[in-house]
């Protein structure tokens, strides 16, 4: 039994971002970090671990600079990571990512009681597309939005949140979870862990390594292989400021309440 | 019948996916039927919802009512409840069949399981969490004109590569809201999305579409080989969803009542019971456990866009604002006069709110 999961370094949008006058985005400019929900799958891998004593791989696909993250990720307490990186893959949209990190998973082979985690969408894209498109093109079942994992003998038991609800959900491996922040806490990387990942080998998948696979053809990875393109990109509209009301607290009280009423809002 | 999704002149008509749970359309199902109405239109073609279920065909004439032309019942017991890999199939077999030029879903956490994997199986590009489709190409340019930052006049819309009077523009934030992006599907069909519910704007139900449906019951294929998962158990939350979405009112709070988050929480509650209002969150006070998250506003919580929004010690980073800033009017109260809520606020106040919120609830008894 091993665990795989996919992660991905993203620019954080919680932090500062800017825009350049165009309208793209100066990535340069912005931290990168792990994306948050991917930590959170990470840690359910590393609690199976904890518990089953299997392996845990992560496969992340992205320029070089991702190295960064996965020793991180070492340090937590992961045992290999993969990094697939080839500007043959640049531009990937949703379909053409999963494409390839399919066929790299493909690539390091997957047994009958392997489990694949993902975090449930990166916050630089919010897709949540990555996931079940890389399930479905490894032919593997799957279940989303997931906030509690059990295993049971050959099965896993799953409790996978609704807006309005959840649903408890019984699945055999392999199989393909998306893992949401209410699973977990994720952990600090241990000092030993820092000390040893420096050691660790960060094994490179590049497009000639992958380039004999089915799933791999110029027709489907890259900007070329993507079946949606961006058509335009702006910045939304900023709606202008109104009025700061002054005085103490019982006189902007009092004028607040009176241009509620003059606008019919109360 | 020989399917192949780049032969993009064979597809035809609008689809929208007609997510049930037990036996009930959610909201947001009719709100992206009135949607598709508005494609179909603009593409002089057909309206069809794709019903999967088990003794569904009581939602027909609902789905007729708010613009649909025909509806597609597949029901078979396998489909009772929503599973991944059964409604992938009834999907990708109905799309091999019939082809249509366009497939809505909503993005709920069943359209968004479910549309990425359709997308994968049919070769064809998915966008997420849409929150403003068009096809007619005028529309979108005055969309633009109105709502972006875009130089219009000096912007050319037409490409080389496709025909950008016909392919669906579907326009969706990014970067946490930081940017939006009109996305194309240019050489593959049908074009996908998924759409953010509370965004689109509900049509009014019409007597005499509901009567004109058509509902046709398609060959299909699926059996118990069929079924990876089993469903042990379906829970509803026990406590009633707030309605966000439906609310005229919206008094939200955030970081600001940390001091005391008790008394924060009440005045914040006893000021949206004077206004006839909901509480809303950031999604700091919903990751602190302050409220639940079905009250979280934002990027990763509900778009909105109420009468009047109360921002309660709400600083507003971007995240939140992308999910409020189209209310009609926006009142802030934070400590801070460099709070970026302000820059959106019609009115802004300067000041605590435990020291401004009893005093405004005790003018709005009075001017009542």
């Amino acid at each position: 039994m091993k665990i795989l999961v996919t992660v991905k370094q993203v620019p954080d949008t919680t932090g500062k971002v800017s825009v350049r006058p165009d309208g793209t985005l100066d990535r340069a400019s912005m931290e990168a970090v792990t994306n948050p929900d991917d930590l959170n799958a990470v840690e359910a891998a590393l609690q199976l671990k904890d518990q089953y004593g299997c392996k845990v791989i992560t496969v992340t696909m992205g320029p070089m600079q991702a190295e960064s993250m996965l020793r991180e990720l070492l340090a937590m307490g992961v045992d290999e990571t993969v990094l697939v990186s080839g500007r043959e893959f640049g531009g990937s949209d949703t379909y053409a990512t999963s494409q390839i990190l399919a066929a790299a998973i493909d690539t390091i082979g997957l047994e009958p009681d392997d489990i694949i985690l993902a975090g449930r969408q990166a916050i630089d894209g919010d897709t949540a597309q990555v996931g079940p498109q890389i399930a479905e093109k490894l032919g593997l079942p799957q279940v989303s939005y997931a906030a509690e994992i059990v295993k049971e003998d050959h099965t896993l038991l799953i409790k996978r949140m609704l807006e309005d609800g959840y649903m408890m959900v019984r699945i055999g491996t392999p199989c393909l979870i998306t893992c949401v922040k209410e699973l977990n806490e994720p952990r600090y990387m241990s000092v030993i862990g820092i000390e040893d990942c420096f050691d660790k080998e960060i094994r490179i998948m590049s497009y000639d390594d992958l380039k004999d696979h089915p799933l791999i053809d110029r027709t489907t990875i890259g900007l070329q292989g993507s079946p949606t393109n961006i058509y335009k990109s702006f910045t939304p509209p900023l709606r202008s400021a109104g009025r700061m009301l002054k005085g103490s607290p019982a006189e902007m009280a009092a004028e607040l309440a009176s241009c509620l009423a003059d606008k019919h809002l109360i | 019948m020989s399917f192949n999704s780049m032969n993009i002149d064979e597809f035809r008509d609008v689809w929208v996916f007609a997510e049930q749970r037990q036996g009930e359309l959610t909201p947001a199902v009719l709100e992206l039927i009135s949607e598709g109405r508005k494609l179909a239109d603009e593409l002089h073609c057909q309206l069809k919802a794709v019903l999967p279920g088990e003794h569904v065909e009581h939602l027909v004439q609902k789905l007729g009512g708010y613009g649909a032309d025909e509806v597609l019942v597949y029901e078979h017991p396998l489909l009772r409840d929503y599973r991944t890999e059964t409604y992938t199939e009834v999907i990708a077999q109905a799309v091999e069949t019939f082809k249509p030029e366009i497939l809505l879903f909503v993005a709920s956490n069943i359209g968004r399981d479910l549309a990425p994997r359709c997308a994968a199986r049919l070769h064809t590009g998915l966008c997420a969490d849409c929150t403003h489709l068009d096809v007619d190409l005028n529309n979108y340019i005055e969309f633009l004109r109105k709502e972006s930052s875009l130089d219009t006049e000096n912007t050319s819309f037409e490409s080389k590569l496709f025909d950008a009077e016909r392919n669906l523009k579907m326009t969706r934030p990014a970067f946490g809201g930081h940017l939006m992006a009109t996305i194309v599907c240019p050489r593959f069909r049908p074009a996908m999305a998924t759409v953010r519910p509370g965004v689109m704007k509900l049509r009014a139900y019409s007597e005499e579409k509901a009567a004109a449906v058509t509902i046709i019951h398609p060959d299909f294929r699926l059996d118990e080989t069929d079924v990876q998962t089993e469903i042990v158990e379906i829970v509803k939350s026990s406590h009633k969803a707030v309605d966000l979405i439906g609310a005229d009112v919206i008094v939200a709070v955030g970081q600001g009542i940390a001091k005391d988050v008790e008394k924060g929480l009440s005045l914040a509650n006893e000021l949206a019971d004077a206004l006839g209002g909901v509480l809303g969150a950031t999604r700091a006070v919903v990751d602190n456990g302050w409220l639940s998250a079905d009250h979280q506003v934002g990027q990763t919580g509900k778009t909105v866009r109420p009468k009047l929004y109360i921002a309660l010690g709400i600083s507003g980073a971007i995240q939140h604002k992308s999910g409020m800033q189209d209310s009609e009017c926006i009142i802030a109260v934070n400590k801070s006069e460099l709070a970026p809520i302000f820059e959106i606020a019609d009115y802004g106040i300067v000041g605590d709110l435990f020291d401004i919120v009893p005093r405004l609830i005790e003018e709005i008894g009075k001017a009542k």
